[in-house]
């Protein structure tokens, strides 16, 4: 029993960081409809920042005494603040330019720009992982029965949660979220309202990355993070985007979950297969319902 | 009736002035292991190859309008086959490795296309992504058959029954080899060019201007495109063939995605509008890599910059923009 409720929420902990990557690209593609590759690099980015942030103030704490967990805990969406500044500056910069043009050019140039921020990374903060595991073990574990559970996986969980509360809120309850999905049923439309379209274009883009940031962030802890996460973290994601549908956020949060609960499982009974089945469920949806479960065809 | 043809993009020059170009770059190709030395030779190789693995991707892309991303799967379906003919059925002759490649080529890219081409656009690149991935994952698993992420070795193979590479296998791949890679080169580019040529060619093209019409004039438009796929993938599929043995060894790496981006890259480097650009980005790309590795330990980067710069202002790619520049030469 003990072991299910642990799988489960493991399950859960894929889920959230997932839903917040995933959930970014979706937002991203459903408003500008642009596919961006270089999202995944976006949340190694945020993952980057925070355990560089952390890393820091572990560095300046004297000797022997580790810097308060309620200052690191402030601290940690740096990463997510980051990856959305970045994501502000590139909008306008390299992918305006392309929304005109035909998808393989936007493909080719969010391609190059992956291959771009994956350096840039490695030539900042160097090929060694980061580690940010002072945060993870100040919260120290739970015991779930006979087995003990680590605490700060529960908060990574509850970050998803109310993550995905606050993105419904904002989506569907503000006049912003209005003005969003107005853009994004019909940009030239609501242009003709009198919509700034290029500053939607922006606020979304940044709402996207300042996601993929926040996934990075909270994951880094227990995590470190590592060269080729973000290329791993699309790929994921990709599969999220596709079983629930491109540019729907329920479906990102429900493809987040399948995809949490088919890994755990996978890792846990069919560890050879297991990236396989991902990839096949992908491909599956695509072949049955090609919108995806909650896509708008 | 000869047809008329309004696209200007792909337009087929006559054969007279086709070959004024193609026999002198044939001649060099011919000649080029007697100037350069072999590390040179061996690097030509390698672009010979990705200019048969381009040149079937942009049946797909320039042709056909659809854009793969998952043409690695092919090409690792040609190299994995050709390893674990090594491995499990102990063939040494590059022949049946080509055929075995063919055949195995034939077999996937017939199951993955009639799932991928009832789509078109953004899911066609995202279903061909996904499938390529289950194969890379099911390489980098299964390790008792693959080798996982050590990969296959792959020894000097038999060309033609004759020649093996027992010895210098450098001398081997820089002469031997390299005409082998050269002939099945010129042939792939031959085949190709019937094909685009033919009237199955033009009603690719056709279909990609525009599909409705297409479909009007009574082409079956998703019979075509399964055609077009299984021919793409069989080319790409056997560059992997032919990569194999020149690289010594097989690993999951040439199945990611990612590899798929580079195949990618070299065709629009070289201009997907054009029959010859894929070539031409292919050789280009592949000195390109191997001298921003031998450069920088950044050279991901330093290709990141050149694809954005390349995006962004030469979107025709080499070909075209040389053949641009050139007709404005003309013009003055």
């Amino acid at each position: 029993m003990d072991i299910v409720v642990i799988h489960a929420l493991n399950a859960l902990l894929y889920a959230s960081v997932l839903f917040l990557i995933a959930g970014g690209l979706s937002l991203i593609y459903g408003v500008m409809r642009i596919v961006n590759l270089a999202h995944g690099n976006l949340y190694a980015f945020g993952a980057y920042v925070s355990a560089w942030v952390v890393g820091l103030l572990v560095a300046r704490a004297p000797e022997g005494a580790s810097p308060s967990t309620v200052l690191l805990l402030l601290l940690l969406p740096a990463g997510a603040v980051a990856a959305a500044a970045f994501g502000a500056l590139l909008e306008p910069t390299l992918l305006r330019p392309f929304y005109k043009r035909a998808e393989e050019y936007q493909l080719l140039v969010t391609f190059g720009l992956l291959m771009i921020i994956d350096d840039v990374i490695r030539w900042l903060w160097g090929p060694y992982p980061l580690s940010a595991s002072v945060l993870f073990e100040n919260f120290g574990s739970l015991g779930i029965g006979d087995a003990i559970y680590p605490t700060y996986n529960f908060l990574v969980i509850a970050v998803g949660a109310l993550a995905a509360v606050f993105l419904w809120a904002f989506i569907y309850k503000t006049r912003f979220g209005v003005v969003l999905r107005a853009t994004s049923q019909n940009m030239r439309m609501s242009s003709a309202l009198g919509v700034n379209v290029n500053r939607v274009y922006v606020q979304a883009f940044t709402l996207g990355c300042l996601m993929a940031g926040l996934g990075g962030a909270i994951i880094v802890p227990s995590q470190s993070a590592v060269l080729g996460m973000g290329v791993d973290a699309l790929i994921l994601s990709f599969i999220v985007v596709v079983v629930g549908g491109l540019g729907s956020l329920e479906g990102a949060l429900l493809g987040a979950l399948i995809v949490g609960v088919v890994r755990e499982a996978g890792i846990a009974w069919f560890p050879e297969i297991e990236l396989a089945v991902l990839y096949l469920i992908a491909a599956a949806v695509l072949l049955i319902r090609p919108a995806g479960l909650f896509g708008r065809a | 009736m000869s047809t008329v043809t309004t696209t200007v993009a792909l337009e087929h020059r006559s054969p007279v002035r086709t070959l004024g170009w193609a026999v002198p770059a044939l001649v060099i190709l011919l000649a080029l292991p007697f100037v350069v030395d072999q590390y040179q030779t061996i690097l030509l190789a390698y672009g010979l190859v990705m200019g048969i693995a381009a040149l079937g991707f942009n049946l797909l892309l320039g042709y056909t309008g659809l854009l793969s991303f998952g043409h690695s799967a092919y090409f690792g379906v040609g190299a994995y086959t050709v390893a674990l003919m090594v491995k499990y059925l102990g063939v040494t002759s590059m022949e049946l490795f080509l055929v075995g490649a063919i055949v195995a080529c034939v077999l996937v890219t017939a199951v993955f296309g009639i799932a991928c081409v009832r789509y078109t656009r953004i899911f066609f690149g995202i279903l061909t992504m996904a499938l390529s991935q289950v194969l890379w994952s099911l390489a980098f698993k299964f390790f008792w058959v693959t080798g996982g992420t050590d990969g296959l070795r792959v020894p000097t193979p038999t060309l033609l029954g004759l020649v093996t590479g027992k010895g210098d296998k450098i001398a081997f791949l820089a002469t031997a080899y390299y005409y082998y890679v050269l002939g099945v080169f010129v042939i792939c580019t031959l085949v190709m060019w019937v094909i685009v040529s033919s009237p199955f060619g033009r009603a690719l093209q056709a279909i990609r201007d525009n599909e409705v019409r297409a479909e009007f004039v009574g082409i079956q438009i998703r019979q075509y495109r399964w055609v077009a796929f299984l021919v793409s993938g069989v080319f790409t599929g056997l560059a992997g063939a032919l990569w194999v043995p020149l690289n010594g060894l097989t690993t999951p790496d040439i199945m990611h995605w990612t590899f798929s981006g580079e195949i990618v890259f070299m065709t629009v480097l070289g201009g997907f509008r054009s029959f010859t650009g894929p070539i031409i980005g292919a050789i280009v790309f592949n000195y390109l890599k191997t001298y921003a590795v031998g450069y920088t330990v950044y050279w991901q980067l330093l290709l990141g910059v050149v694809l954005v710069v390349l995006v962004l202002s030469l979107p025709t790619g080499i070909v075209g923009t040389a053949e641009r520049l050139w007709a404005r030469w003309r013009a003055r």
